[in-house]
């Protein structure tokens, strides 16, 4: 089973490389680029056959490890 | 004052901590990441800056989930005394014993050169020997030294005078131009400058070894 975890910025907390990726799209001459956030994919392969537990589980792995809660959130697919 | 001054893969401050240590007259142990504890009668964990695990996944992740740091936890939350600078700030937040997260600076850039801190107070151990409001000179050196804390979290750390130094200049967008905070209980503090590379004047100031000094002061009264 494979899982992809999303690693997002919260709303709210400035994204200074995402700001800067913006700027850039400006100077390229990409008009009307409004806000750009950017952040993270992380893919798994796990043994888990059980989609429940498999989503159980990543989640656990991201509130300890994968997404830092003070600034990140997170999604989690399961495929 | 017994000091255990931890090694991650990817530290390079330990060295430059372990002697500020010595030449304030600790007895300095260094430990290495996979030591599940810390040596009997440890007073003060530092924990020194550096790219500890190449900075893989954020500053300080992959160090806060090694063996060593559930030793540090736990030393911390019996009451020990725990100190961590630049990436060791980074990694006392990312074991949650220090509150908010550092991240990248907002201009960008790798930042590292000396600048003026603030003693924002001197109610802890690390900052008994300054005078609050005294000017320092310290350098830093570091990509993601960018505090951030949620509104609730600054009210408590003001509230409860846990900023321990400011920015006069903020050089890295720091929320309220903060350098370190202390934990709850004031034993823990983490500071992106570096108080270890500012101990002799070859170095080009000693303002740094006021924190070293401080702390032999504090555990001499304990």
């Amino acid at each position: 089973m494979k899982a992809r975890v999303h690693v997002m910025l919260k709303d709210g907390v400035l994204d200074p490389q995402g700001e800067a990726v913006k700027h850039a799209l400006g100077t390229l001459g990409f008009q009307g680029v409004e806000a750009v956030r950017q952040g993270k994919v992380i893919e798994l392969d796990l043994a888990a056959k059980d989609k429940a537990a498999a989503e159980a589980e990543v989640k656990a792995m991201c509130e300890r490890l994968l997404a830092n809660t003070v600034i990140e959130k997170y999604t989690v697919e399961i495929a | 004052m017994k000091a255990a001054v931890i090694t991650f893969p990817g530290s390079n401050c330990d060295r430059d901590l372990a002697v500020a240590f010595e030449k304030a007259g600790a007895e300095v142990t260094r430990v290495w990441h996979k030591d599940a504890g810390l040596p009997a009668g440890t007073d003060i964990v530092a924990i020194p800056g550096g790219f500890s695990f190449g900075d893989y996944l954020r500053c300080g992740a992959i160090a806060a989930q090694s063996p060593v740091a559930a030793a540090i936890k736990a030393h911390a939350e019996r009451g020990g005394y725990a100190l961590g600078i630049c990436n060791g700030f980074q990694v006392l937040t990312e074991t949650g014993l220090l509150p908010g997260a550092l991240m990248r600076n907002a201009g960008l850039k790798f930042i590292c050169k000396s600048l003026t801190l603030s003693v924002a107070t001197t109610d802890s151990a690390f900052t008994g020997l300054w005078a609050k409001g005294d000017r320092i000179t310290l350098p830093i050196a570091h990509h993601d030294g960018n505090y951030v804390i949620d509104a609730e979290g600054l009210q408590r750390l003001k509230a409860e005078d846990r900023i321990a130094f400011t920015y006069a200049d903020n050089p890295n967008g720091s929320l309220d131009s903060i350098a370190g905070v202390l934990s709850a209980n004031r034993r823990v503090l983490g500071m992106m400058p570096h108080p270890e590379r500012m101990v002799e004047t070859q170095q080009g100031g000693t303002d740094g070894s006021v924190l070293f000094r401080s702390l032999m002061s504090a555990m001499a009264l304990a």
